[in-house]
């Protein structure tokens, strides 16, 4: 096997502009955690089946372990790192410690950051939507109901701040 | 000895009881939750295993040579490399890190290469060459009873038979004898697996000292210790194992796996850290989950619809190593009596070894599949009897305080409002039986122990010690070997201690599952954290609070009874004004004592029953679980629908209600999963490729699990009725809630539609396998028909505590001569 000249670009990662050197064949899973130190996201399966790797790209939920990171250039890539604001926990993360959305807490970061893009672009959402959403994240701990839940809180905890607001 | 000091019952809580957020909580939304593939140490080395291809074969040669020259590798290593077998049990020592001569099933690893990175590592995985001589292979108990050659193994019982074992509690023959009716049915339960989110990995590395340092997914970091130190016939005292919060455990984290072993080595070799990760395919090979029992049970039952007397026989696939599954035999009887009133009980149990990945403890470990099929049964018997099946169960609910036919001691038994419970909720009495057709309701209950009475080494040392340290600043910091699965070790060990102390379980630091640092837990299995730890960190907590409650008593000049601790206060019960605050009354400790450490340790009470085998099954307490299913079966495609299920689970009490209710849930979606499509199965390719068994679909795709659309809306309800060998009543939630709904889906789904399917999972097909049966006339039910001979030994008998036993075997001369008499 050759050796794989790097590439080296720029990413966005949690509005932080970053210089990266990587293999081209790495997958943005792949540059995120092993050549940027954000192991946060996870992994369960490195093939598209799980859900645990989900990040967030110009706001859509995307599986990390399915896209190159060479194609991310550009591209506003969120991760769990980015989700509180400084100390304090987004209105999900808060839900979700207190509800029992998290147990083991290894799909959390992927159904959080999935979470995220609903509640962006449904206010409020019904449980029947909440499952729809997060339906490509597996968790074999929960029984999915905390989650739910903790979503639903969320959503309430963020439209009540924005009433006051 | 180490039985927990008789601390006066509480009857206030600030902490336990309370609904809160779990201490861990806020890492493990942020990210922060360092699991052991988030580890990144300097120089760090990556391994990744060469698995043989073939399900059975002789090793004749293994050439490594290109592998070793390949740019980036530092390291290949081979069988020849560990010439000591380990296992996870002292009886079943039965398997190697990479494979010496013999590879068992399609995954067992025979190589391992060490790399500047996992690509290079792979690359060269491929340019290891390995000359196999093919073996017959064996790919179920029924062949493994018809094929004792090749063997397997070369040890145990007889040709592929790795395991007999007999017990008979009273003279069966004679209670089936006498009873109205005797059921006979037979029932398989299929194999399925843990699937934790998180693949194993593990890091291993050389300290300054040259002693060793593994970080590992683990959920038995003592086990894996004590297992590692002689696998690399190292000194314990040179081995620190710290396990990492795991993604998932499920009773799949529980052994030492061959990859630990590997890497350890590597490390040592190389000095310098070593990482492995397994990718998905992987776990589905290291696997050891549930067993594919085949079980045949008679019961005897009075037209009352008591129960009599039942002989059970299970034949269990156990793969191709030992694992837990001695144990895992033992579970697949011992717990049989603890639910409902059975006078005597008969036990014959047989696991073999087959070529497959090992099975071993999957939450319920081995009691799930009697389990289905005792609820199934009765539900029969109902049937039969005209009796309601809810009425019927409520009836023979085991007694509290009592001894069952085997001899184990039962505690508090909370089954029977668990059963009111569902049965109200549900609507049971307007709904079952009254549906429209397609749509049914089905109820089933259950018992599991709150940790196995014995540790899987013989000793008689506690089996969870806690230690605490307070200092002048106020700190308060736990080290306990307990380990974080998901299931909230360490939110109970941090609330046991704040309730005891009186403060915020967030101010408690906590150091844990950690062989270097803390005292010895002996892990995160067999429901025993909240219990056994539990007990242990109530014991130094109390101990720490005495000093502590003393010296302020001093200062105060009141006498320390009259003095509570709470709200991180410690004040007189009267005059709450009247006080300091917990840092400054432990600046007072410390003045008065040096500096304050406390222990607590536990081991459970002494089982009664005392005849070989009587170790499996005993538990300081158990607990009871009742679920109903609704289910709604589509009569033309077979397609099974749950909308509900209500359940209601006998906890004791729940520590942290939060949680309580995740494990309920939790268990409630694996058990459903169980129930209706996860299975660990295995295919033969076709002669002309090679004939190999192989894993039918080792993906999370294809190995079918429920998803957020298909899980049904649950209704939970917990029994708190404190048992009194509990640490504050609590007893545990994370495996008994799972037992009843295997069972309860088979009974909705004959509500429904008429038909039994007496075996897990309860596929579409079956169903409609079943219905076209039951149109045309036949026996309307899918199951196993035929039960092969086993020569099960003859049974060690056991006179119950009802006719005259001291929980001895009762010698066949003995028993004669009691006839006789």
């Amino acid at each position: 096997m050759r050796a794989m000249q790097q590439v080296h670009l720029k990413l966005n990662v949690n509005g932080e502009e970053e210089e990266v050197s990587f293999a081209p064949y790495k997958t943005l899973l792949e540059v995120l955690r092993e050549d940027m130190n954000l192991t946060g996201t996870k992994h369960g399966c490195e093939l598209g089946e799980c859900g645990a790797c989900a990040v967030l790209v110009d706001g859509q939920p995307l599986l990390a372990c399915l896209e190159l990171a060479v194609e991310c250039e550009g591209r506003a890539i969120e991760t769990i790192e980015g989700l509180a604001n400084g100390s304090v926990l987004h209105p999900l993360q808060a839900a979700f410690a207190d509800l029992g959305g998290a147990q083991c807490g290894y799909c959390t970061p992927g159904i959080l950051m999935t979470a995220k893009a609903l509640l962006e672009a449904e206010p409020n959402p019904s449980r029947e939507r909440i499952r729809e959403a997060i339906s490509g994240n597996l968790c074999r701990c929960t029984g999915y109901q905390q989650i739910y839940e903790s979503i639903e809180e969320a959503a309430r905890r963020i439209n009540e701040a924005r009433v006051q607001a | 000895m180490n039985a927990p000091e008789k601390v006066k019952p509480r009857t206030r809580f600030d902490t336990v009881g309370k609904p809160r957020r779990r201490v861990d909580g806020r890492a493990k939304v942020t990210g922060l939750t360092r699991f052991a593939d988030d580890l990144v140490l300097p120089r760090m080395v990556h391994c990744k295993l060469l698995r043989s291809p073939h399900p059975h074969a002789v090793i004749e040669a293994i050439d490594f040579s290109r592998a070793k020259d390949f740019p980036g590798v530092h390291l290949v290593l081979t069988g020849k490399d560990f010439p000591v077998s380990f296992g996870i049990l002292p009886v079943t020592q039965d398997e190697y890190p990479l494979a010496n001569e013999r590879v068992r099933y399609v995954g067992d690893p025979v190589a391992a290469v060490v790399a500047k990175d996992e690509q290079t590592a792979d690359a060269a995985l491929g340019l290891i060459e390995v000359k196999y001589r093919i073996l017959n292979t064996v790919s179920s108990a029924e062949e493994a009873l018809a094929n004792p050659e090749p063997r397997i193994h070369d040890y145990g019982e007889q040709g592929n038979i790795h395991r007999l074992q007999a017990f008979e509690f009273g003279d069966v023959d004679e209670a089936l004898a006498k009873s109205d009716h005797v059921f006979e049915d037979l029932f398989f339960f299929e194999g399925n697996t843990h699937l934790p989110l998180e693949q194993h990995a593990s890091v291993a590395a050389p300290d300054g000292e040259g002693k060793l340092t593994l970080w590992s997914s683990t959920q038995v970091p003592h086990y894996i210790h004590r297992a590692l130190s002689r696998a690399l016939r190292m000194p314990a005292q040179h081995i620190r194992v710290i396990a990492c919060p795991n993604g998932g455990g499920f009773g799949g984290k529980c052994d030492l796996h061959n990859h630990e072993i590997v890497v350890s080595r590597a490390s040592l070799i190389l000095g310098r850290p070593v990482k492995i990760c397994l990718t998905r395919e992987e776990v589905f090979y290291m696997h050891r989950g549930r067993h594919p029992v085949l079980m045949k049970m008679r019961t005897g039952v009075t037209n009352e619809g008591k129960l009599t007397g039942m002989h059970l026989q299970t034949l269990l696939d156990g793969g191709g190593y030992g694992s837990y599954g001695v144990a895992s035999t033992f579970y697949t009887g011992a717990l049989q009596t603890v639910t409902y009133e059975l006078p005597r009980y008969k036990f014959d149990a047989c696991r073999t070894f087959t070529n497959k990945p090992a099975c071993g403890p999957k939450r319920g470990h081995g009691t799930p599949q009697p389990r289905f099929g005792q609820e199934v049964q009765l539900d029969k018997i109902a049937e039969k009897l005209g009796l309601d099946p809810a009425e019927m169960r409520l009836n023979m609910v085991a007694k509290p305080d009592s001894l069952t036919a085997n001899w184990l001691k039962i505690g508090s038994i909370g089954l029977e409002e668990c059963i009111r419970q569902v049965v109200d909720h549900s609507d049971w009495k307007k709904k079952r039986a009254q549906l429209p057709p397609g749509r049914g309701l089905g109820l089933a209950c259950g018992s599991y122990l709150c940790g196995a009475g014995l540790p899987i080494y013989w000793n008689k040392m506690p089996q969870s010690g806690v230690q605490i340290l307070a200092d002048r600043s106020g700190q308060v910091t736990v080290f306990c070997g307990a380990t974080e699965i998901g299931q909230g070790s360490d939110d109970m060990l941090a609330a046991f201690v704040a309730e005891v102390l009186g403060i915020d379980a967030f101010d408690v630091r906590l150091v844990t599952g950690d062989t270097g640092l803390t005292p010895v837990d002996l892990g995160s299995y067999s429901s025993r954290v909240t219990v056994m730890m539990g007990h242990a960190a109530i014991q130094a907590a109390e101990r720490m609070r005495e000093m502590i409650v003393d010296a302020a008593s001093m200062e105060l000049e009141v006498s320390p009874e009259r003095l509570v601790m709470a709200q991180g206060r410690v004040f007189l019960s009267e005059d709450p004004s009247k006080g300091m605050t917990f840092a400054e009354a432990v600046v007072y400790a410390e003045t008065k004592y040096g500096t304050l450490g406390t222990v607590g340790s536990y081991a459970p009470p002494r089982a009664p029953g005392r005849f070989k085998g009587a170790g499996v099954g005993p538990s300081p307490a158990y607990s009871y679980t009742a679920v109903v299913v609704e289910a709604e079966v589509d009569q033309n495609t077979g397609w099974i629908h749950v909308p509900r299920i209500w359940v209601a689970h006998d906890i004791g009490r729940a520590v942290n209600p939060v949680l309580a209710r995740g494990q309920v849930e939790g268990s409630i979606y694996m058990g459903l999963g169980e129930a209706l499509m996860e299975e660990q199965v295995f295919r033969r390719l076709p002669p002309k490729m090679s004939h190999a068994l192989v894993h039918k679909f080792p993906s999370l795709l294809e190995y079918k699990s429920l998803t957020s659309l298909d899980m049904p809306e649950v209704f939970t309800y917990l029994v708190e009725d404190p048992d009194p060998n509990c640490p504050f009543g609590a007893k545990e939630v994370g495996q008994g809630p799972l037992l009843p709904v295997m069972p309860a889906v088979a009974n909705a789904v004959y509500d429904a539609v008429g038909v039994r399917i007496d075996e897990v999972p309860i596929t579409p097909d079956k169903v409609l396998r079943a219905l076209e049966r039951k149109a045309k006339g036949e026996t309307p039910r899918v199951g196993p028909d035929h039960f092969p001979k086993v020569p099960y030994p003859t049974p060690i008998y056991v006179t119950t505590p009802w006719e005259g036993g001291d929980g001895n075997e009762t010698k066949p001369a003995d028993r004669k001569q009691a006839v006789a008499s």
